[in-house]
């Protein structure tokens, strides 16, 4: 997919919303703390994410392409969790753990299966509405 | 009016037919309600999609010259050096034999051959690596499963056609005259899509005089007829080779003559004349592409946001002057390649040991000169070579093909500001309506329009939602939601025909 900042959003907010809860809850018997200090982690993630596109949108600018590789959407796992950890400070270990997971699978997801039920998303900048 | 059961000039000199013509020529003709011309990838994926949305196979007529959808495409990737080994341009996830793009070729291969190579390469890619991209055989494997799945030969008519006349009640006539059949076949049809691929091959003014002038097609040729006697005299002794051109043909062409010299030990001398030379990374910040040697680099035939992003968003707004300029600004008139690992190693292997040399400037001119030899002239220095290849163009102009022709003669059909086909946002031929009906068009044929990318597999596919979700507006079939693309998906995976 290559994005356009509102398909960026959306899609960030959608995949949260639904691969991001799904792991939270799955995860949850796994990590200290109450269930809903782990939905807070994701809700930051949610919400410091919208800043993050904005950058991330900028920085595209800078590429002939306009594209966003693969890599990218990995990488910018570091500094976005960072960023959280020391917003919130949970516990690290459970934090790379809960954190990782969702990431990874928002990413995955965003690479390929979302284009299974969304036939138009990839030619539309990743927009769903 | 006399009913002589041919298409008279009296009839063929009208725009616009009725039903009672036909009738009154005594021509008979059969009822399909949507046709689609060419028999190409175009014609392929639009079909796809369409019995994907629902569309039984006996409300689809496929019009064409091949037997199967990837014919043309195989001919033309061949001879300009891309056999089935080889790996073709787009990436991974231009399929056309899956409207998804999922699982991309790279899982695909990745699965066969039981490796996370493919992979990592896309991963990594553009940025630690070339951009994957499949093999060519790996695309027709697919192309041939999926023809099998939607029943595609059942569709598939044997003909050349001839016309798209509007007919007086709406809807349209197709003529086509079928190989080794009856003189011709008339359909008449509610919606009509044009894939005709490309017109034709286009020659170096210079080198097409050359050719017509002294009769000689041997020496003179270009990459996109067959050439491999240019090949098989290298083999046999020492040449020169003259390559015109600086697009991806140019590359395979080069990596096939660089190939053969470190295969066979050959002494070929290859001297590349670049019209327009880039030395180095060109543009203003914002719009930025690597360039060297001569070359401008890029992965695709236009920036990759061309097929879904901001390049896309941008150009869906802008008309005319303003479209044809951004059009320009990407790039889409000049030629580039992508940036190789392989190619880069080769060409600077060839400029080390001096057989390998660049030339900037046009050609004056070509003229045969002594024992077989071509001199070619280029800002007063003569060149000699054995072989010149043409590795420039592929792009005729449109009225060369004859649908086309009389679609603008007598279809309502216009031209778009880079000169070719005018089609809407989604594809519908502008000028071309007939009552309820309408023309659709895609391919080469409407590069120019809101979207640029049109003559790509992915290009094609695009074109073929937007006018799948256009025929569902109209009623013709239905709009295909999450929940059908999600169902039809897996009888794809598990290959259950529709
Ligand atoms: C060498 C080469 C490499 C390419 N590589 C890539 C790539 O890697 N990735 C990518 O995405 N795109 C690539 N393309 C571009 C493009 O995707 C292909 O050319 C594709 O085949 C275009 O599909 P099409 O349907 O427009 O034309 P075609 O596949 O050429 O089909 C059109 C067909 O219509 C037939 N036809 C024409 N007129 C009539 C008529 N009057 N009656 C009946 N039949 C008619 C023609 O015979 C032809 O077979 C490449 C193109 C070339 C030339």
């Amino acid at each position: 997919m290559l994005p356009l900042l509102s398909g960026r959003i959306q899609t960030r907010l959608f995949l949260l919303a639904l691969a991001g809860s799904l792991v939270t809850l799955l995860l949850a018997p796994l990590l200290p703390g109450p269930v809903k200090d782990h939905f807070l982690v994701l809700g930051a993630v949610a919400l410091f994410g919208v800043g993050w596109e904005l950058v991330y949108h900028l920085l595209m600018q800078f590429r002939w392409e306009k594209d966003w590789p693969t890599l990218f959407g990995l990488v910018t796992a570091v500094p976005e969790g960072l960023v959280v950890w020391l917003a919130l400070r949970p516990e690290p270990l459970a934090f790379c753990l809960h954190f990782g997971a969702v990431w990874l699978a928002v990413w995955l997801l965003a690479n390929g299966p979302m284009r299974v039920p969304f036939l138009r998303w990839r030619f539309r900048g990743g927009r769903l509405l | 009016m006399g009913a002589t059961g041919d298409l008279t000039p009296e009839l063929l000199a009208r725009s616009v037919w009725s039903d009672e013509d036909m009738a009154a020529y005594e021509i008979p003709f059969k009822d399909v309600p949507f046709i689609t011309i060419g028999g190409g990838i175009g014609s392929f994926v639009t079909v796809d999609y369409l019995r994907i949305a629902g569309v039984p196979a006996s409300d689809i007529a496929v019009l064409s010259n091949i037997g199967h959808p990837w014919q043309t495409y195989e001919y033309l990737t061949r001879v300009s050096q891309i056999p089935r080994a080889e790996r073709i341009r787009s990436d991974s996830s231009s399929r056309p034999d899956n409207i998804w793009g999922f699982p991309s070729y790279a899982l695909t291969e990745a699965w066969r051959d039981k490796s996370v190579k493919h992979l990592l390469n896309v991963l990594t890619e553009p940025v630690f690596a070339d951009f994957w991209t499949p093999r060519a055989g790996t695309v027709f494997e697919g192309l041939e499963r999926e023809a099998a799945r939607i029943g595609y030969q059942d569709m598939l008519v044997k003909c050349a056609v001839r016309m798209v006349r509007r007919r007086e009640a709406g809807g349209y006539f197709v003529v086509g005259s079928p190989e080794g059949g009856p003189k011709r076949v008339v359909y008449r049809a509610r919606y009509v899509h044009i894939a005709v691929g490309y017109p034709g091959l286009r020659f170096l003014p210079d080198l097409q005089h050359f050719r017509e002038r002294y009769g000689d097609y041997e020496h003179v040729v270009n990459a996109y007829e067959p050439h491999e006697h240019v090949y098989e005299f290298l083999k046999t002794r020492p040449g020169t080779v003259i390559v015109r051109g600086s697009g991806i043909v140019a590359s395979r062409v080069l990596q096939r003559l660089i190939d053969d010299r470190e295969a066979h030990g050959l002494g070929t001398r290859i001297v590349h004349i670049f019209r327009t030379y880039v030395d180095g990374p060109h543009g203003p910040v914002f719009m930025r592409r690597r360039g060297g040697h001569g070359w401008a680099y890029q992965g695709f035939n236009y920036p990759k946001s061309v097929w879904g992003g901001q390049l896309k968003a941008q150009m869906r707004r802008l008309e005319g002057a303003e479209r044809a300029a951004l059009y320009k600004k990407m790039g889409g008139s000049g030629a580039n390649t992508p940036w190789r690992r392989k190619w880069q190693r080769q060409l600077a292997a060839g400029r080390a040991g001096g057989w390998y040399e660049t030339r900037k400037g046009t050609v004056d001119s070509v003229v045969p000169g002594a024992h077989g030899q071509l001199v070619s002239t280029v800002g007063g220095e003569e060149i000699r070579s054995n072989y010149i290849i043409d590795c420039t163009g592929l792009e005729a102009d449109i009225a060369e093909s004859r649908v086309l022709a009389d679609l603008l003669e007598h279809g309502g059909a216009g031209r778009n500001p880079l000169g070719r086909l005018d089609v809407e946002r989604h594809f519908e031929v502008r000028g071309t309506a007939s009552g309820k009906g309408a023309v659709y068009a895609s391919g080469t044929a409407t590069l120019g329009g809101y979207f640029p990318g049109v003559d790509t597999f992915l290009g094609l596919q695009i074109a073929a939602q937007e006018i799948a979700d256009d025929l569902a507006r109209r009623g013709f079939c239905r709009r295909i939601g999450p929940v059908r693309s999600t169902a039809q998906w897996v009888r794809w995976l598990l290959n259950r025909p529709i």
